[in-house]
C-alpha cells in the first residue's frame, strides 16, 4: 500500500482568510468560509472570479499565498493532494483515455490499496446507472455518459468532500437539468459534501443549499438561493442572480420601519428591514415579474411607455420605459389577467414594497448584469 | 429564351473530361511507381541467379533465399548492424525521453539553449559529424570499432527521440496528471500509470526512428567503424567488386518485416478502439 496514508479526517470545511496572488493579479482575496458536513454548497461567479481557484486549493493544486485550509480539526493547507480525502470532478471530465471505464473507477481504490475493488466499482456504476459501459474506453462514450462515470471516479472513493468544477458546462440544455437532478439524487444517497463550482445562476439555484455568490476573488453574498433571490445584498448578487431592475433613488425618511425613499418626483416606500445600507443614496430594487402593468398605489409609476414586447411562452417580457428614459423589465404570467400591451401604449406600473430592496446607492447599477453568459 | 441545341460531346472531349476527373489518381499511380521503383528492383533481384555480378537478369532462382548467409560476410555485418541498433536505440530512448521530459516539464535555467543544441545535430552534415568524431576518438587514442559505432550512433539518435517524444508530452492533458493526484497517485504512481502510458506511444515511435536510423547509417559509421562491418558498410565495400544477391534477399526482407510491423500495428490500434 503505498498511499495509506490518506488523512480521514471528517467534519466542517474551514477556508481560513485564504488568499492567492499570481504576481500583482490576487485571483482570491482574503476569503473566510464555513462549509458544513454533509452540505451541497455551490460557488457561483462569473469567469475569472476566482471560483476555480478557490476549488483548486481546496483540491490542493494550487497552494495558497496566505490563510489556512481545514477539515475538521485537521489543517490540510499544505497536505498534497493525494494525501487528501478530497476529490474532485473536472471540468470536461478528464477520465484517463488508456483505461477502460471499469479502470478509470478503481484508480483511486488501487492507489489505496483498497481490497474489494470490483463490488465497489460495480456499485459505484451502479449508481450512475451505467454498469453496462464498465469495459468500455472513455473515447466512446457520450458527453452525459462521461460526465457520469467522472462523478463515479470521485464518489467511489466516499471523500469527505466532493468538489464539482463546472461539471455540466459541456452538456446541452436539456441533459443538464437531467444530470441536475442526478446529482442532487447521488447527493443525497451519499451524504457527504459537495462543493460545486459554476457560472449558471440557474445550476447553481436548482442544486445547491447554500449559495456564496464571488465576484473579485471576494465573496458578495453568501445564503440560500431564496433568500439571494429575494434580498440580494449588492447590486452584483441582484443582476447576477435572475434579472433586476434597480432605479436610483434618495431617502426621505426613515421611520415605523418604513424607509420612504423618491425619484424624480415619485415616492415609493421601502420595508426597512429589507434595505441593507444606511447611506442616503440607495438603490431601489425590483425584480422583473414582481411589477404589474396597471395600478396607482403607493409604490407606483405613471406614464411609462411599452418600448419592447417578446413572448417567451410561459411569459411575455416588456421593456417599458419611465418619464425619466429608465428603462425597467416587467415579467407578465400568461394566463387570464393577460394585457396583451402593443409597442407605444402607456401603462403604469405597480409594486408592493415587500417585494423591493433598498442597497447601497454607490454601487455601479449595472454590476454583475450580462456576466453570466460568457463562458 | 431560344431553343438550345444541345451538341453531342465529341470523343475527345469526353476523354479529356475523364482524364481531368482522373487526374489526381494518375499523380498518385505515378508518385507511387516512382517511389516503388527501387524496392520491386531490388525485390526482383534477389531472385537472380546471379554469380558473381548481379548486374544483369540470369535467371529464376530460390538459392538466394534459402541460403541468405551465402555470401561471404554477409550476416556477420547483418548481425553487427542489428546488434549495433539494439544497444544504441536502448540508450538513446532512455537518454532522450529523459532529456524530453526535462525540456517540456520542467523550467530551467538555459532550457530554450538545451533545446537548441538538441536540434544541432540533425542540422550538421554527417559526414562533418562523422569526421570530427574520428578526429576526437583519435585524440583520445580510442581505436574506432563496435563500441565507437554505438557511441556515434547514440549521439545522433538522441536528437531524434528529444523531438518526437516531447511533441507527445506537449500534446499531453496537463489535467490528467492532476487528476491522478487527486485520485490518491503520488508522484511515482502517477508518472508509472498515467503519464508513462500516455506518452509510450511517442517513445516507442522514436524507437522506431532511432533503430532505423542506426541500421541505415553509412558516413558516420564508415568513419568511425575501424574494421568493424555493418550491413550499409558491407554493401558499400562490395559495390566495388558486385552486390551478392543476398545483400537484396536481406534488403528485401527488412522492406516486408517492417511493412508487417506497421501493418499489425494499424490492425491492433484499430481493435483497440473498437
Amino acid at each position: 500500500m503505498a498511499n495509506s496514508k490518506v488523512l480521514q479526517d471528517t467534519g466542517d470545511l474551514v477556508l481560513n482568510r485564504i488568499s492567492k496572488r499570481y504576481g500583482d493579479f490576487c485571483a482570491v482575496d482574503d476569503l473566510t468560509l464555513t462549509i458544513p458536513d454533509g452540505s451541497f454548497f455551490a460557488l457561483l461567479g462569473p469567469s475569472g472570479c476566482g471560483k476555480t481557484t478557490t476549488l483548486r486549493m481546496i483540491a490542493g493544486l494550487e497552494e495558497p499565498s496566505a490563510g489556512t485550509i481545514s477539515i475538521g480539526d485537521t489543517d490540510i493547507t499544505t497536505q498534497k493532494p493525494y494525501r487528501r480525502n478530497v476529490n474532485t470532478v473536472f471540468q470536461n471530465y478528464a477520465l484517463f483515455p488508456h483505461l477502460s471505464i471499469f479502470e478509470n473507477i478503481a484508480f483511486g481504490l488501487r492507489r489505496r490499496g483498497i481490497k474489494d475493488v470490483k463490488s465497489e466499482v460495480e456499485k459505484a456504476l451502479d449508481l450512475v446507472e451505467l454498469a453496462h459501459l464498465a469495459e468500455r474506453k472513455p473515447g466512446q462514450l457520450s458527453g452525459g455518459q462521461q460526465q457520469r462515470i467522472a462523478v463515479a471516479r470521485a464518489i467511489v472513493n466516499r471523500p469527505e468532500v466532493l468538489l464539482l468544477d463546472e461539471p455540466l458546462g459541456a452538456l446541452d440544455l436539456k441533459l443538464r437539468r437531467q444530470m441536475q437532478i442526478e446529482l442532487k439524487r447521488i447527493q443525497m444517497e451519499v451524504g457527504i459534501t459537495f462543493i460545486h463550482v459554476t457560472h449558471d445562476q440557474e445550476e447553481a439555484m436548482t442544486m445547491a443549499d447554500t449559495i456564496a455568490v464571488m465576484n473579485q476573488g471576494k465573496i458578495e453574498q453568501m445564503g440560500s438561493a431564496t433568500e439571494l433571490y429575494e434580498a440580494p445584498k449588492t447590486a452584483f448578487v441582484a443582476n447576477f442572480l435572475g434579472q433586476c431592475n434597480l432605479i436610483k433613488v434618495r431617502v426621505q425618511s426613515r421611520s415605523g420601519g418604513k424607509v420612504v425613499v423618491s425619484a424624480k418626483g415619485h415616492t415609493f416606500e421601502i420595508p426597512e428591514s429589507r434595505v441593507s445600507s444606511s447611506n442616503d443614496s440607495l438603490l431601489l430594487g425590483v425584480r422583473p415579474e414582481k411589477l404589474r402593468l396597471d395600478g396607482s398605489g403607493v409604490n407606483s409609476i405613471k406614464e411609462c411607455l411599452v418600448t419592447d414586447r417578446s413572448f417567451v411562452g410561459t411569459s411575455t417580457q416588456y421593456l417599458v420605459r419611465t418619464p425619466w428614459d429608465l428603462e425597467l423589465v416587467v415579467f407578465e404570467q400568461n394566463d387570464e389577467g393577460l394585457h396583451d400591451l402593443r409597442l407605444g401604449d402607456k401603462v403604469s406600473l405597480e409594486w408592493d414594497s415587500e417585494h423591493t430592496f433598498g442597497l447601497d446607492g454607490a454601487q455601479d447599477v449595472n454590476a454583475g448584469a450580462d456576466l453570466d453568459d460568457d463562458e | 429564351m431560344s431553343t438550345q441545341v444541345i451538341p453531342k460531346p465529341s470523343l475527345s472531349h469526353r476523354s479529356s473530361r475523364w482524364f481531368s476527373r482522373n487526374l489526381i489518381r494518375i499523380y498518385a499511380a505515378l508518385a507511387f511507381i516512382y517511389l516503388f521503383i527501387p524496392v520491386a528492383y531490388t525485390f526482383a533481384f534477389s531472385f537472380n541467379d546471379s554469380g558473381k555480378s548481379n548486374l544483369v537478369w540470369q535467371g529464376f532462382t530460390l538459392d538466394n533465399w534459402k541460403n541468405p548467409c551465402g555470401a561471404p560476410q554477409v550476416c556477420q555485418s547483418v548481425a553487427n548492424s542489428l546488434q549495433i541498433g539494439f544497444i544504441s536505440t536502448l540508450v538513446a530512448t532512455v537518454l532522450g525521453t529523459m532529456i524530453a521530459f526535462a525540456i517540456s516539464r520542467h523550467d530551467f535555467k538555459g532550457r530554450r539553449t538545451t533545446n537548441l543544441l538538441i536540434f544541432l545535430p540533425m542540422a550538421t552534415p554527417e559526414v562533418v559529424l562523422g569526421a570530427s568524431l574520428l578526429a576526437m576518438f583519435l585524440n583520445l587514442r580510442v581505436n574506432p570499432g563496435f563500441w565507437t559505432i554505438v557511441i556515434a550512433h547514440v549521439m545522433f539518435c538522441i536528437s531524434f527521440v528529444v523531438v518526437t517524444v516531447k511533441a507527445r508530452v506537449a500534446s499531453l492533458d496537463p489535467r490528467l496528471e492532476q487528476v491522478a493526484m487527486d485520485l490518491y497517485a503520488n508522484e511515482r504512481d502517477t508518472f508509472r500509470y498515467v503519464t508513462l502510458p500516455l506518452v509510450m506511444p511517442g517513445i516507442a515511435g522514436a524507437a522506431l526512428l532511432a533503430f532505423s536510423l542506426s541500421f541505415d547509417d553509412f558516413i558516420i559509421t564508415n568513419f568511425n567503424s575501424g574494421i568493424e562491418s555493418t550491413f550499409p558498410k558491407f554493401v558499400y565495400v562490395s559495390a566495388a567488386r558486385g552486390i551478392p544477391a543476398q545483400a537484396n534477399v536481406i534488403g528485401s526482407a527488412m522492406f516486408f518485416i517492417a511493412l508487417i510491423i506497421v501493418i499489425v500495428g494499424q490492425v491492433v490500434s484499430r481493435q483497440r478502439k473498437k
